[in-house]
């Protein structure tokens, strides 16, 4: 536990340490204000279902950029050696790294508060919708941080980690849309559906919490640590 | 302390250490020497616990590194090739994290940090990032979180690399020191390292052990042959080389030419290394000849090294 808190506390410092944190966030906060507030006033509802509906996409750049360094950059530099050497399980550095990552997307998150507060300010939104919207992005963005850094951990190069990232978590997002389900065979359309991320947070996002899909995400999170332990641990005594 | 048996490691279809096998007595400074790209730092690499080996077996202090590999690298510092560290962060902070994954108890912490940063004296850079360290700074970064939770055994590799030569000597210092207390292996391609620091050397070539020995036995020749430089006045070179090699124990006399004064001055190769000045002064003695100069020159670590990494006969 103390072990995981450590490297957990040097990933997250490690993210102020150099101003790229303070970009990623006033972009993204600049970015998905502004996307919002453009039809906010067309619309003219107080509802924040908007916000949502573009912050998986905007999620699904911000997140791979967020991970891509956690594992490519240590092996670029060498640091690796340093980390796997010190007598830390390799599920502890995994964890570490990823709550770090997640406590920097709670960061962001927290940040973009100041919406429903301005929206229950105008009217009176539901307050449950937006709650769960929280709930679904918190647990979506949680599910492609997991992607990411297993992807990180494959490679040194963090560009390649950014864009094999944003790419399979595309996929899986799509993978369940009409769109996609469309020309796949009958039988297995269900399963398309049930795997894709994005249907679970739209229904996480009207404000039903359907244990179904907080467990689909931790699964899908639990699967790709579980990837990135054996990634990592590919290099060590067996 | 260290026993490694057969340690072999493949990239593919490059071999880059052969079946090395070796014993680390327990305050032993032992040093790794050969050429660029000898394998030393695969080897290290592997008593780290950083990469499994392709076959072979290392226990350190008793406990197989394939079984318990968490409890070895417990008990080992170890500071990688060139000294990899994370830039960003600052002297104390690094040094804190290093301290707290070594499982070094919060109220230790401080007092811990406080003591390596003056043995390795990183005082005035405590409160830095440290990419803006200098080169030898780096380095002692490196050694100070090597030591920070007092392991008995340190494992550095190319400490010295990059340094000044003052910060050579300095870090030679703190080795040699170190070495009084705790078991020390290190690695090198610099030969008067090895004499100054280690009590015993492996020479590595192309992933196999080509040698070992202390400094002392490996210099005093593979082969314990001696090369003995005189000046001799006497009738003619001819003659003086004649009866130099009628003596049993001289294998060849080079004559390599006469000095203003008359001196003829040879270079001659003696089997008995220790004695062989001694023997050739009586032999000039005996045939009445003027000695000028005589030198005995003892095969140097850097001609063994040499021998040894090209691969000619030892």
């Amino acid at each position: 536990m103390r072990n995981i808190f450590a490297v957990m506390r040097k990933e997250f410092r490690g993210y102020f340490d150099s101003p790229v944190a303070y970009i990623y966030i006033t972009f993204f906060t600049v970015l998905s204000t502004w996307l919002f507030m453009r039809s906010f006033f067309l619309v003219s509802q107080a509802t924040m279902r908007g916000y949502f509906g573009i912050l998986p996409w905007l999620l699904l750049f911000f997140i791979p950029a967020v991970t891509m360094r956690l594992w490519a950059e240590e092996k670029k530099l060498g640091t690796i050696e340093l980390l796997m050497t010190l007598p830390l399980k390799d599920v502890e550095v995994v964890l570490g790294k990823f709550f770090a990552s997640f406590l920097f997307l709670a960061v962001t998150l927290v940040l973009s508060l100041a919406l429903p507060i301005m929206v229950s300010m105008l009217g009176e939104p539901d307050l449950g919708s937006i709650a769960g919207g929280y709930l679904g992005a918190i647990l979506l963005g949680g599910a492609y941080l997991a992607i990411g850094l297993f992807v990180s951990s494959l490679t040194e190069n963090q560009i390649i980690a950014f864009i094999i990232g944003v790419t399979i978590t595309f996929l899986l997002f799509v993978i369940g849309e009409e769109f996609v389900v469309y020309n796949a065979p009958d039988a297995i359309v269900p399963m398309l559906k049930f795997l894709g991320m994005g249907a679970h947070f739209d229904s996480i996002g009207r404000g039903v919490v359907d244990s179904r899909d907080v467990i689909y995400y931790l699964s899908l999170i639990g699967f790709f640590l579980f990837l990135n332990v054996r990634s990592v641990e590919s290099r060590k005594w067996k | 302390m260290i026993e490694v048996r057969d340690l072999t490691k493949h990239f593919g279809t490059t071999h880059a250490v052969k079946g090395i096998s070796f014993d680390v007595a327990r305050g032993e400074v032992l040093g790794f020497l050969g050429p660029n790209g000898a394998g030393k730092s695969t080897t290290m690499r592997m008593i780290t616990g950083y990469i499994p080996p392709t076959a072979g077996s290392a226990r350190i202090a008793g406990i197989d590194l394939a079984e318990n590999s968490l409890e070895v690298r417990r008990r080992i510092g170890y500071l990688p090739e060139s000294a990899p560290l994370y830039g960003d962060m600052e002297v104390v902070d690094f040094l804190r994290f290093i301290g707290t994954v070594r499982g070094i108890p919060q109220s230790e912490l401080g007092p811990r940090m406080k003591r390596m940063i003056e043995r390795c004296g990183l005082e005035k850079v405590v409160g830095r990032a440290i990419h803006h360290l200098s080169k030898g700074y780096r380095q002692r970064v490196g050694i100070a979180q090597a030591m920070i939770h007092d392991p008995d055994l340190l494992i550095l590799d190319e400490p010295t690399s990059g340094l000044d030569p003052n910060q050579i000597v300095e870090i030679r210092e703190l080795i040699k020191e170190l070495g009084r207390e705790k078991t020390v292996i290190l690695s090198t391609h610099i030969l008067p390292e090895v004499s100054a620091t280690c009590g015993r050397v492996i020479i590595i070539n192309e992933g196999t052990i080509v040698g070992s020995g202390t400094p002392q036995e490996l210099s005093a020749g593979s082969d314990g042959k001696a090369v003995v430089h005189a000046s001799i006045r006497a009738g003619s070179e001819k003659v003086i080389a004649e009866k130099l090699l009628l003596e049993d124990f001289i294998e060849e006399a080079r004559w390599e030419g006469t000095t203003q004064e008359g001196l003829h001055r040879f270079s001659i190769t003696a089997t008995d290394a220790d004695r062989a000045g001694e023997m050739l002064f009586a032999v000039i003695v005996k045939h009445g000849w003027t000695l000028g100069e005589m030198r005995t020159e003892s095969v140097s670590l850097e001609d063994v090294f040499r021998k040894l990494t090209r691969g000619e006969a030892a």
